[in-house]
């Protein structure tokens, strides 16, 4: 395989990490470190190297070691660290993917191994999760024999019941037993999301170095990383080696250099006495020091007096359990003196480590106590688990050596390699006082690396302990926190990124809009058109000229965002009355209200009107952004507090389309399109046909004009708004109707209103009721700070410059000088005032008031006015005479479907194993109280009734409010489980639930053997079309 | 991410609910001090240890309940 670093060409083998196959070339220096510029070689053959950090693609930092090679691979050094660079090209396609199982095994190594099949044997769902692409840990190191046979054949024979992902790093463990793994995937990593019943770590152990002068030079590296890349990539990390073995797994890496034809120099052992060898042992010294040539390259080992020319030298300080997992968990650590390491101590969670996680080391040992955990784990012994016998020595204690005396002058001892912290900064750090090595850590940055201290941890402490003369488990370690390993911000992106990052609601209309030229603006997730600019026009000309037609002719606009809750029962009014400030029980049927709703506190939480349909039938408006808060305040007070009251509340936001016919010529409008509404008074409601089908029109004005919102269901709601703008309607956006209803006067909740504001600070005292005895907020209007003369109120502002537009934000003060008074809460240029205007909220002021208007270095003098600017005695809402009679409407009434625009691709994207289509035009019904005795069943009375059913009285029709996207084939449910985060296991999974998929709620629902229903809300089924689109492309 | 259990739809993720604070909080009714209608408004237990709190299945069967964490360790039991 060719691959090239820093521009030089080299060849590779297959199987070779990139560190393997830069050895292999006989690269020593592979980067420089992030401080001191010093040269740095290959440490490590694992995720813990500190040194050999490269860029490789759009990957600005990866370690050398855990970088699969591939044909082609271009990697740069780096001097510690990377930079992003934001023109690199990613071509990554990242996704997620949610798992569920009794047994999560972290560790493809001996104990992980043995804990699968035994967990797997008893019946148990299980999932090995290993980060390496084969199977085996580190015997995929060794040259260990069991049964007599190569301990790769061991592997190879086990016959794993278990869904096991190789190339998988599980990088977090959280509450609950949830664990997240990154797979390295040739197309973008996958982040895998596992809730485990529990799980066994067998996360093995990483081999740590300590400190001594000179141990940071290109040449020494760890023994176990000189022997994996003797024994699995056939490469020889030097010629000539001295091992520095504190621990006994020193001699089987000298032994295995020996065989890969290193010649080994020495091992040097702290202990009083070594093991015997076919090397020269010596026993009861220490390494005192390198030599290096010009590039800074280890030349030589210095034990005492004797010099050694060695170009490697492998130092085996002994082990660290890998405890990061079960750290993270919760779990406690204690320092065992035996294995002079941190072990797990106290679990917090459902979970147990396996082997040398926990200083199991022996293979045998490991695999023994995998089976135990596997078993342990599952609930259930499983017979015939036979230990393999195994030719691995007994080991002996570890020294517990952390640092090797540095004599004056001599190169520095370093403690962590990748921050380029020495022996000499952690004596800094404790000579200043510092005891705890949190404190230690932060000053000196040592473990803040992208190894997250792997290697150097345990040897800080161990420093910090011979500096203070503290014990090491007095000490103690760092936090360990996730990732495990570094993780990109493209792999927790997954597919929620570009036009996926947040989901987009649309409306029925939004094509239509998108094809007008529309400029949109985002309210909460809606995307809603601002202005509808013709023949180059700015925001400002686009607007003056859609008010225009607003106030002199017609105009109309897409209100179909605005929440609409169908709330039913014979208590509805009632319930209404207690969340409203003002009453509706005596509302009288086919009449409009329009209301305010008060949190507990008193202030502004929502307003909208409030049409009784019916005796105990009633239509709510929400603001657009509030719907979702609203319903479920509504529910709240509904079960929590009320539970006896007879009410049932539907959404039907997404059901019907809404077209807001506005100005003094709406009549000609509402003629042709909904004849039978002409005559509808102010604030009444009519159920009548629109273009031919049932709809529902309100006379209520946002405006002060004329005005009609005429609902269709969603599915006519283009043909509707096409068929009123051929009638020569301007279309107007979200702009133009702020400055309406600000010349109006009308509060707008979330501008005018800041959670902070009562209906009496808006000059609404006359809609809050004084007769009903209690309603939301009610007491608090009362309390001493609601109540006091001196809160701000609405007002309005004129500037004395007319074309000034004051900001939005800006301050209110007396002269220009504190204290302030208030803020302008909206401004604008008003085309019906020819002038610019304010609303503002205010304390002490009066109409005729000077203020001035502060907002960075600009002074506005102003006048308070009353807060209404245009039509005061409200003469302008009843409009124009109907000029003529007109014919009604006679074009097709189309129908179109939420995601019929995405037929096309949907079929392309579409394969034998999996196939998406919309099933369009289902019709739908919610039941709330009494089971239908059919349908699904969404909560504890609550039913959605689909298909050809004839509809009982009481059924909410919610045709349009969702729609039914169809995944069938045999890989639906690899794609489902890319999003949907519940346990869609067939054995598991009830046929139908109500949860997330993506970032957006839906109904799911399974046909067996392999069709799954995606009941999504209308507006939200362009986001899930394009997402699912995204999700067959990528599988 | 707990996995908090609903009583209609079983063992969920944590971000299908919304959280609803303290449980067992009732609206006072009839007349009420300054004071006391205060504490109703504004002022919540935050315990170290167990409390029983109240969380709402939104994207699920939209189901109040009450359930007991402890707020160290995320325990759950019902209470």
């Amino acid at each position: 395989m060719r691959f090239t670093f820093d521009g030089r060409p080299m060849t590779g083998e297959p199987g070779d990490t990139l560190a393997a196959a830069l050895l292999r070339n006989g690269v020593r220096v592979v980067g420089r470190s992030v401080d001191l510029g010093r040269p740095r070689g290959i440490f490590t053959a694992g995720p813990e190297e500190p040194n050999a950090l490269v860029r490789v693609g759009a990957d600005p930092m990866l370690a050398a070691t855990t970088v699969e090679l591939h044909d082609g691979l271009e990697a740069h050094s780096l001097r510690g660290k990377g930079r992003v660079d934001l023109d690199a090209v990613d071509e990554r396609r990242c996704d997620k993917g949610y798992l569920h199982c009794d047994v999560l095994v972290v560790g493809g190594g001996p104990a992980g191994l043995a804990a699968t099949l035994a967990a797997g044997r008893s019946g148990a769902r299980v999932i090995l999760v290993d980060d390496q692409p084969r199977l085996g840990g580190d015997l995929l190191n060794s040259r260990l024999l069991l049964d007599g046979a190569p301990a790769l054949d061991w592997v190879a024979g086990l016959d794993l019941p278990a869904r096991v992902l190789t190339r998988t790093t599980a990088v977090g463990y959280y509450d609950h037993n949830y664990v997240v793994a990154v797979e390295r995937r040739a197309r973008g990593e996958r982040l895998w999301h596992i809730r485990a019943r529990r799980v066994v770590l067998a996360t093995g152990a990483h081999e740590r170095s300590l400190a001594f002068p000179g141990n940071d030079r290109p040449g020494v590296m760890l023994a176990a990383s000189a022997r994996a890349y003797a024994n699995r990539y056939g490469v020889r990390a030097g010629r000539r080696a001295v091992v520095f073995a504190c621990a006994d797994s020193g001699y089987e890496a000298a032994r295995d250099l020996v065989a890969a034809g290193v010649d080994v120099l020495a091992v040097v052992d702290p202990r009083p006495s070594g093991l015997p060898a076919d090397v020269e042992v010596l026993a009861g010294q220490v390494v005192t020091g390198t030599t290096a040539d010009e590039e800074g390259v280890l030349t030589g080992v210095q034990v005492g007096v004797r010099h050694f020319d060695a170009d490697l030298l492998a130092v085996a300080g002994g082990w660290n359990p890998a405890v990061h997992l079960f750290s993270q968990s919760g779990g406690r650590t204690r320092f065992d003196e035996e294995l002079a390491a941190f072990v797990p101590g106290t679990s917090a969670q459902a979970e147990r480590s396996a082997g040398a996680c926990r200083g199991l080391y022996a293979t045998r040992e490991a695999i023994a106590d995998g089976y135990a955990a596997g078993a342990e784990a599952a609930g259930r012994t499983v017979p015939d688990l036979r230990v393999p016998e195994c030719d691995e020595r007994i080991s002996r204690r570890p020294a517990a050596l952390w640092l090797v005396e540095r004599a004056p002058g001599s190169e520095p001892a370093f403690a962590d390699l990748h921050r380029d912290v020495a022996v000499a900064d952690l004596a800094m750090a404790t000579a200043t006082g510092m005891r705890s090595v949190e404190h230690v850590k932060r000053y000196t940055t040592a473990g803040t690396g992208a190894d997250q201290g792997k290697t150097s941890g345990a040897v800080v402490v161990g420093v910090m302990s011979a500096l203070l003369g503290a014990a090491p488990g007095q000490v103690g370690t760092t936090t360990f926190r996730p990732p495990y390993t570094p993780v990109s911000f493209a792999t927790l992106a997954g597919r929620d990124r570009g036009a996926l990052s947040d989901p987009v609601r649309t409306t029925a209309l939004h094509d239509a809009h998108v094809a007008l030229g529309a400029v949109f603006e985002d309210v909460g997730q809606w995307k809603r058109p601002r202005y509808f600019p013709r023949d180059g026009e700015d925001m400002e000309a686009a607007v003056r000229r859609e008010c225009h037609a607003a106030r002199t002719a017609v105009a109309a606009m897409d209100a179909s965002t605005l929440g609409k809750i169908d709330i039913r029962g014979a208590d509805a009014g009632e319930f209404l009355d207690r969340v409203y400030t003002n009453m509706y029980s005596t509302l009288a049927v086919g009449a409009c209200r329009y209301g305010v709703m008060c949190g507990a506190d008193g202030m502004v939480f929502d307003d909208g009107t409030t049409t009784r349909l019916a005796d105990d039938h009633y239509l709510t408006t929400t603001t657009t952004g509030n719907a979702a808060p609203v319903l479920d305040w509504l529910e709240e007070w509904r079960q929590t507090e009320w539970p006896d009251l007879d009410v049932s509340l539907v959404s039907v936001t997404d059901h019907w389309a809404t077209v807001a016919v506005v100005g003094p010529r709406a009549r000609e409008v509402i003629a042709v399109v909904a004849p039978e509404a002409v005559e509808l008074a102010f604030m009444r409601y009519a159920s009548v046909p629109v273009l031919g089908v049932a709809g529902r029109v309100f006379r209520i004005s946002f405006s002060g004009e004329l005005a009609y919102e005429v609902n269709v269901p969603w599915r006519y709601g283009r043909a509707l708004w096409e068929a009123v703008l051929e009638l020569g309607v301007v279309p107007y956006g979200t702009e133009t109707m702020h400055v309406l209803r600000a010349e109006k006067g009308f509060a707008i909740v979330g501008q005018e209103t800041d959670g902070t504001v009562t209906p009496q600070d808006l000059g609404m005292g006359w809609i809050v009721s004084k007769r009903k005895p209690d309603f939301v907020g009610r007491r608090s209007h009362s309390r001493p700070d609601t109540a006091r003369p001196d809160r701000k109120r609405l007002v309005g502002l004129l500037a004395d410059d007319p074309e000034a537009l004051v900001e939005e934000g800006a301050q209110l003060t007396a002269a220009g000088v504190a204290p302030m008074l208030g803020h302008v809460t909206s401004s604008y240029h008003s085309a019906a005032l020819d002038r610019t205007f304010s609303l503002a909220l205010a304390r002490n002021v009066t109409p005729g008031d000077r203020l001035t208007a502060v907002s960075g270095d600009m002074r506005q003098p102003v006048t308070v006015v009353e807060p209404v600017f245009y039509d005061p005695d409200n003469t302008r809402r009843d409009g124009d005479p109907l000029p003529e009679a007109r014919v009604a409407y006679r074009g097709d009434c189309r129908a179109e479907s939420p995601a019929a625009a995405f037929a096309d691709r949907f079929e392309a994207v579409s394969t034998p194993r999996v196939r998406l289509r919309e099933v369009p035009f289902v019709s739908m019904w919610e039941v709330r109280g009494t089971d239908p005795g059919t349908g699904l069943r969404l909560g504890p009375d609550w039913w959605l009734v689909s298909g050809d059913v004839p509809p009982r009285p009481g059924w909410v029709d919610v045709s349009g409010q969702r729609t039914v996207l169809e995944l069938a084939g045999p890989a639906a449910y690899d794609v489902l489980i890319t999003g949907c985060p519940i346990d869609l296991d067939p054995s598991v999974f009830p046929g139908h639930a109500q949860t997330l998929l993506a970032r957006t709620s839906v109904i799911l629902e399974r046909l067996p053997p392999e069709t799954y229903r995606i009941y999504v809300r209308s507006s939200f089924a362009k986001y899930l079309a394009e997402w699912l689109i995204d999700a067959l492309e990528a599988s | 991410m707990l996995l908090i259990d609903c009583p209609h739809c079983g063992p969920r993720d944590e971000n299908e609910f919304h959280y609803g604070g303290q449980a067992g909080i009732a609206c006072p009714t009839g007349d009420v001090t300054d004071e006391q209608w205060a504490a109703y408004v504004f002022m919540r237990d935050n315990p170290k240890g167990w409390f029983h709190e109240r969380w709402f299945h939104v994207h699920g069967c939209r189901t109040w309940f009450t359930v007991e964490r402890h707020t160290v360790t995320h325990e759950i039991r019902k209470p």
